[in-house]
């Protein structure tokens, strides 16, 4: 029953990544916890830890089963997640003027993280079925746009639009990865220069200078700006080689804010230097490219678009995050995978690491 | 569909993926050319910066709106305070430092230590607050000093300043927020410690007042002194508010109450603007603003003249004779009386077992309600009140806008107690007794109501009936002078109620308020003066504890059992601009306490030019 061939093409080598950018992540997540405020603040470090352990655990369970089942239960999957996300809108707990959480029993989860993958993988099966070499034609594309739309408004609602935005830049990606119709960026192209100003024009006042500024942080000296600034001088700050472990000052009390979080980079780089970070963004590439071969090597058409927009996925949250944090990018709430401390997160990646591990140990499967 | 579909596979997806691998290479490669410029080439500049933490951002406390008197005149306004604040990344050596420190601003040293070491667990990049308004004198000495005062920073914040030091209670004041404020959320972007309002208009109109902060991005040296300010952001100055009260009139409000446990309220009744409200004892708003010594503050509210209620909207007193309005109102309207029915007041009125008393004990003889109303005659009431009934009477005085609050824009306003039989039952248990309904028709009993409710009925027999609310607000403005229009209807006139009366027992209820003032036989005479047509009507409440057929000898009776004072008036009686309630608290007679405070006070305003135009 068992097939021996599941264990000689298991993915080892994503494994010993994924164990390797996790201790990193728990070494950097302790010395940004340590400059904040050693007593209260530790048992971060150990949340983080459990959150591991968990996340190995539905890691396994991600890969024990046949992936093309994911396929199947694809609606089912993505209705559950709906479900929480309306939830949230409801039963959510109010946090730094959001309701994002959901408070199951002893942990508080982010329905808005798992909601990701139900998406990349209800739209791998839709675009298994329906893609062409030619590429998606406009009608073929109303429903997806209908399956990504429906979670962004809730997102976009609790608010939070960096998550929203990441959303929507994975489908997107995905799409576009999948080959659109020459005649559909055509007319999309047309529509959006149409909507864009459109909608411009119809906006508040109040609301454009909350556009302008999310492009711009310079605009908002005292908030998003000042942070770009600190965090840029962190980084910087770290040269070549970096101050070392525990060494950073930047980090030190409230000049960055939620460096345990979302500028956790900074304090990496600030730390580790130049050569510091051009490892860990190595090994950050390495997932990546280890993604786009489990793609490759698959072969059918779920298993690859899966593969390949799970590894679009990680690709933007990790670019998105370090972009930021270099002042590259808007400031957006988006957690740098693996290293930012975060329940919800750590699963999720868990999960998207189990997926590429189901499908690279069941590519000798034939349909 | 058509034949040159072809189904994708995944042979057909490799070269894709090959393109999406050289995507990914190169966004990386644009990150690590980022990281390379910052850490690499600007590396050493960056690391400088870094040193000291030196871009830190400032705040700046935007000022706080002004208040005026509804002609303009200045209330209340900011003036610098100059506060001594030290950051401890800078200041090292602290000890040496905090020495010198001492010596300059001559404070102790032992004042200063242990606010510094209590300071544990506070950012030591942000300025600390040693001491707050040290004065010019120790500014100067300070700047001199400067550098050998590493980390030491005076800060120029505005400070709240009542110039006038009048209308305690209804301007209010400023104190600093505690715990329980900051989670209650009102309060955004303040921080324990920040200066908001505590009572009155500074409370109510906090998010007028306030402002919104501004701040700046600055490059520091080793030493903490500013090298280049980088970014501003203006903060946006509180709004300024014009208050409907007249500051001529309201000083001499207060100046009248002066020495007595009291409250004055005036108003417009054609608008219902309040021209003055008063409450003695009053308070030191700026002792608030300055901070008070613990022995200081358990002074003020441990004091049996309740210095920090407002007693004009606070205050809960029996109504007394005032309630006969409300009497005549509801016997003309019921038809019980009409202008002509008389009742005959031999001194006192027998009813069950009891004898009600007249307060003139030789009796009014026969009256009619104008009459009574002019004489303050008990006996002519307590027949109407029998008449009537207490659920009847409860109902006109519901209407008339008693047992409810006047919804002016300010907290802890009472809304007194308007009794019924079914709520004597509910509160007691005990049924109602017929007698107590003619307690009630005079005003006494359970009857409880503030001044400010009795002038809005005042104001409102003097309009003709309608019932205004009381309006504190005249103007909202920006700082540039620009009147803010949507403001949730504090400064728009607001009718809340009609009296329940027709125009011709208005009349009667007028024509009686009119003889009180200036017949010879009037309670009220007193108030009357030469040349302006005063109406008005006064009040003897009687304290608990005093029954009615105990002796009213006042020689005997201790000071805190002898009865409230009570006075309301308005002029001129036709066309009137001015309405008052005056409340002086165990003042014994309406007519010799009271009603000389309301005179006074209707002649300040009516000679006033800008009332004349």
């Amino acid at each position: 029953m068992f097939d021996r061939r599941l264990i000689k093409f298991f993915d080892w080598g994503l494994l010993g990544l994924t164990f390797f950018i996790g201790f990193l992540g728990l070494a950097i997540l302790y010395s940004a916890v340590m400059a904040e405020d050693p007593g209260p603040q530790k048992i971060l470090c150990i949340k983080q830890l459990i959150w591991y352990s968990a996340g190995l655990i539905v890691m396994v369970l991600s890969f024990l089963f046949n992936y093309k089942l994911l396929g199947k239960w694809a609606y089912a999957i993505y209705l559950i997640c709906i479900i929480l996300l309306i939830a949230v809108l409801f039963f959510g707990t109010y946090a730094g003027g959001a309701r994002r959480w959901l408070i199951l029993g002893p942990v508080s989860v982010q329905p808005s993280e798992i909601v990701k993958i139900a998406v990349i993988i209800i739209l791998a099966r839709y675009y298994s079925k329906h893609l062409h070499t030619s590429g998606l034609r406009l009608r073929e594309l109303v429903t997806p746009l209908i399956f990504t739309l429906i979670p962004f408004f809730l997102i976009v609602n609790q608010p939070d639009l960096g998550t929203a935005i990441l959303l929507i830049l994975i489908a997107g990606s995905m799409t576009v990865f999948v080959k659109i119709e020459k005649r559909s960026y055509i007319y999309i192209t047309a529509f959006c220069s149409i909507l864009i100003p459109a909608i411009w024009f119809l906006l508040k006042e109040y609301q454009k200078q909350r556009i302008l500024t999310f492009l711009n942080p310079d605009l908002d000296p005292l908030g998003a700006g000042y942070h770009i600034i600190q965090s840029k001088i962190a980084v910087g700050s770290g040269m070549i080689f970096g101050k070392g472990f525990l060494q950073g000052t930047q980090n030190i009390l409230d000049f960055l804010p939620e460096q345990h979080t979302d500028f956790i980079f900074s304090v990496l780089a600030e730390e580790w230097g130049f050569v510091g970070s051009l490892v860990v963004l190595l090994f950050f590439l390495l997932i990546v490219v280890r993604g786009l071969t489990i793609a490759y090597g698959c072969r059918d058409t779920f298993g690859t678009i899966l593969a390949g927009g799970i590894t679009i996925f990680m690709f933007w949250q990790i670019v998105i995050n370090i972009g930021m944090v270099i002042g590259l990018m808007p400031v957006v709430g988006v957690p740098l995978p693996f290293i930012s401390y975060g329940g919800s997160s750590i699963i999720t990646l868990m999960i998207c690491i189990g997926i590429l591990m189901n499908i690279s140990m069941r590519r000798f499967l034939i349909e | 569909m058509g034949k040159y579909l072809k189904t994708a596979d995944s042979d057909w997806f490799k070269q894709r993926l090959i393109v999406a691998m050289y995507c990914v290479i190169a966004v990386f490669v644009v990150l690590i050319c980022r990281l390379f410029y910052l850490q690499v080439i600007e590396g050493e500049e960056l690391r400088r910066l870094s040193e000291n933490n030196c871009i830190r951002l400032q705040s700046i406390d935007p000022p706080r709106g002004l208040i005026y008197d509804r002609n303009g005149i200045l209330l209340v306004d900011n003036r610098p305070s100059f506060d001594l604040s030290i950051i401890l990344k800078d200041a090292k050596p602290i000890n040496n430092t905090i020495e010198k420190l001492s010596k300059y601003i001559k404070t102790n040293l032992d004042d200063l230590m242990p606010k510094i070491n209590k300071s544990k667990g506070i950012s030591i990049y942000k300025p600390f607050l040693l001491k707050r308004d040290i004065g010019r004198d120790a500014l100067a000495v300070i700047n001199a000093h400067k550098y050998e005062l590493p980390g030491v920073e005076v800060n120029v914040v505005p400070k709240r300043h009542y110039i006038e030091r009048t209308a305690a209670h209804l301007i209010g004041y400023l104190s600093k927020m505690n715990s329980d404020e900051l989670k209650s959320g009102k309060y955004p972007g303040c921080a324990i410690g920040d200066f908001i309002g505590k009572f009155g208009v500074e409370k109510a109109c906090e998010s007028y007042l306030r402002g919104e902060p501004g701040g700046r991005q600055v490059e520091v040296n080793a030493t903490g002194q500013i090298v280049r300010i980088l970014k501003t952001v203006d903060a946006r100055p509180g709004r300024n508010i014009y208050l409907t009260i007249d500051l001529n009139l309201q000083q001499k409000a207060e100046k009248l109450l002066e020495g007595v446990a009291g409250a004055v309220a005036a108003m417009d009744p054609t608008t219902g603007e309040i021209l003055a409200l008063a409450s003695s004892p009053s308070f030191d708003q700026n002792s608030f603003v300055n901070g008070m010594s613990h022995k200081q503050w358990n002074a003020l509210i441990s004091n049996r003249l309740r210095p920090m209620g407002n007693k004009a909207i606070q205050g809960e007193y029996p109504p007394a004779s005032i309630y006969k309005i409300v009497t005549a109102i509801a016997g003309l309207e019921e038809g019980i009386i009409n202008k002509d029915t008389t009742f005959y007041c031999q001194g006192h009125y027998k009813f069950g077992d009891r004898d009600f008393r007249c307060w003139a004990e030789k009796g009014h003889g026969r009256v009619d309600v104008v009459r009574a109303l002019a004489e303050s005659c008990d006996v002519f009431f307590y027949q109407v009140g029998q008449k009537v009934g207490i659920d009847r009477l409860a109902w006109y005085a519901k209407a008339c806008g008693l047992g409810s609050a006047t919804r002016i824009n300010l907290d802890h306003e009472a809304s007194g107690l308007v009794p019924t039989a079914a709520w004597k039952k509910r509160r007691t248990g005990v049924a109602w007794q017929q007698g107590e309904t003619l307690s009630v028709a005079i005003g006494q009993g359970y009857n409880l109501v503030s001044p400010l409710q009795i002038l809005v009925l005042t104001s409102a027999v003097a309009n003709g009936g309608i019932r205004y609310k009381p309006l504190i607000l005249k103007t909202i403005e920006t700082a540039e002078g620009e009147i803010i229009s949507d403001d949730g209807f504090h400064t728009k006139r607001e009718i809340t109620g009609k009296l329940p009366a027709s125009r011709q027992t208005l009349e009667i209820v007028k024509k009686g308020l009119w003889q009180a003032v200036n017949t010879g036989k009037g309670t009220a005479t007193i108030a009357s003066i030469d040349g302006i047509d005063i109406s008005g009507k006064t009040g003897t409440a009687q304290v608990v504890g005093r029954k009615q057929d105990e002796t009213s000898d006042e020689q005997v009776v201790a000071s805190h059992l002898k009865p409230h004072a009570w006075f309301v008036a308005f002029a001129p009686s036709e066309d009137p601009k001015i309405a008052v309630s005056v409340i002086v608290e165990h003042g014994r007679h309406g007519s010799s306490t009271a009603a000389p405070i309301a005179r006074e006070l209707i002649k300040t305003y009516l000679s006033s030019s800008r009332v004349v135009e």
